[in-house]
């Protein structure tokens, strides 16, 4: 659907968006670790994203190689829990986007990606991690691409708004995975770590998405992806290559 | 012969288990690995990747691991890992599984499912 250069140039924003404001929370991401983990959130995000855009610079491949090249940087770059299941899950979904970047593309990689989180970090909502921003997230980005319709700029909205409310969700919550877990009930009424990194990461997706999409096109777009007309191809091209990240 | 990677969030720690487990089963193949990337409190998935290659001499390999990023770590390491035997995670508390796995590792009839059944039953060790 995309010619390759747009799908890389917005690609290579949505990420560049996600590493600059990883560094500028990096404290805050970090006060919070400190409160109920080990203090190295902020600071292994901002690592991880960093070598992930420098590495997805210097990439060739099409989208799948280029978001799969983020995982492996995450991976290797990221010391906690979050290399895993940040990278680990990226890498696994990345395959999804095989195919191009469309709506439905990215709700398989969001799918994918939620999926491989879950398996992974054995944690459902409720125990207190990334889990509770991410499950809404995804869920509501499925259901306004699939069964609402909606143009993809606003499913990314609706889903940055769940995820948002996911974050709040965590507070009052008592921790039954990860670090935070040993502390029992010291861990309540603190906001958790990882579900605030992933809602920075969507409301930067989301930022992208508002940059490179025209909404109202984006919308009829998204019932025909793969066949677009002559006068629909830029808005298709912008509208998948930003929604594509969703996940990251 | 079945080797043994035993991953800590700190190399000495490792280090240290991987001693206490040699003592006990000194002929078994035991690559120690921990801490992050840039050597804090942490586990980097390519150092434990390198250690199950390195453990590995085509009979397998068994994985024993501390806590949280090292268990997914070496799962990654475990799917990342040029190793074509067998390679498993023992579901072990790290030091007396390790023993454990050392132990059965030395065995002639150990396979990878023996050894990660040997560390397992570490769980049933009761201190008091």
């Amino acid at each position: 659907m995309a010619d390759a250069e747009t799908e890389r140039e917005a690609l290579l924003a949505a990420i560049a968006n996600v590493a600059d404001r990883l560094a500028a929370e990096r404290e805050y991401l970090t006060d919070l670790d400190s409160a109920i983990g080990d203090a190295d959130h902020g600071t292994n995000m901002d690592r991880g994203f960093e070598a992930a855009l420098e590495q997805a610079e210097s990439t060739d491949g099409d989208a799948a190689a280029i978001v799969k090249t983020v995982g492996t940087a995450l991976v290797s770059a990221v010391g906690g829990a979050s290399g895993p299941l940040y990278g680990g899950s990226i890498m696994s979904a990345s395959a999804e986007l095989e195919e191009g970047i469309a709506p439905e593309t990215t709700v398989a990689f969001a799918e994918a990606y939620l999926e491989k989180v879950q398996d992974r970090g054995d944690a459902q909502v409720g125990a207190k991690t990334m889990v509770d921003a991410l499950v809404p997230a995804v869920h509501t980005y499925k259901r306004s691409i699939e069964v609402d319709d909606l143009p993809p700029v606003e499913a990314l909205r609706k889903a940055a708004d769940a995820a948002e409310r996911g974050v709040a969700f965590t507070v009052p919550l008592r921790a039954k995975k990860g670090r935070a877990s040993y502390l029992g009930w010291r861990s309540v009424g603190h906001r958790d770590p990882g579900a605030t990194s992933t809602l920075l990461i969507v409301e930067e997706l989301l930022a992208t998405a508002e940059e490179f999409l025209d909404e109202v096109d984006g919308g009829s777009d998204a019932t025909a992806p793969t066949e677009p007309d002559i006068g629909a191809d830029d808005a298709e091209t912008e509208n998948g290559d930003a929604v594509g990240e969703e996940g990251e | 012969m079945v080797g043994i990677v035993v991953v800590s969030h700190s190399e000495r720690a490792a280090e240290g288990i991987v001693e206490v487990a040699a003592e006990m089963g000194g002929d078994a193949r035991i690559e120690a690995v921990g801490s992050d990337p840039d050597g804090g409190i942490g586990t980097s998935m390519d150092a434990i990747r390198e250690s199950i290659e390195a453990a590995d001499d085509g009979g397998g390999v068994v994985v024993l691991v501390d806590l949280g990023s090292a268990v997914m770590n070496a799962e990654i390491a475990i799917e990342e890992a040029a190793v074509e035997a067998d390679a498993g995670i023992a579901d072990a508390p790290v030091l007396e599984g390790a023993v454990n796995a050392a132990v059965e590792a030395t065995s002639e009839s150990a396979t990878v499912e023996s050894v990660v059944e040997a560390a397992a039953e570490a769980r049933e060790y009761r201190k008091l």
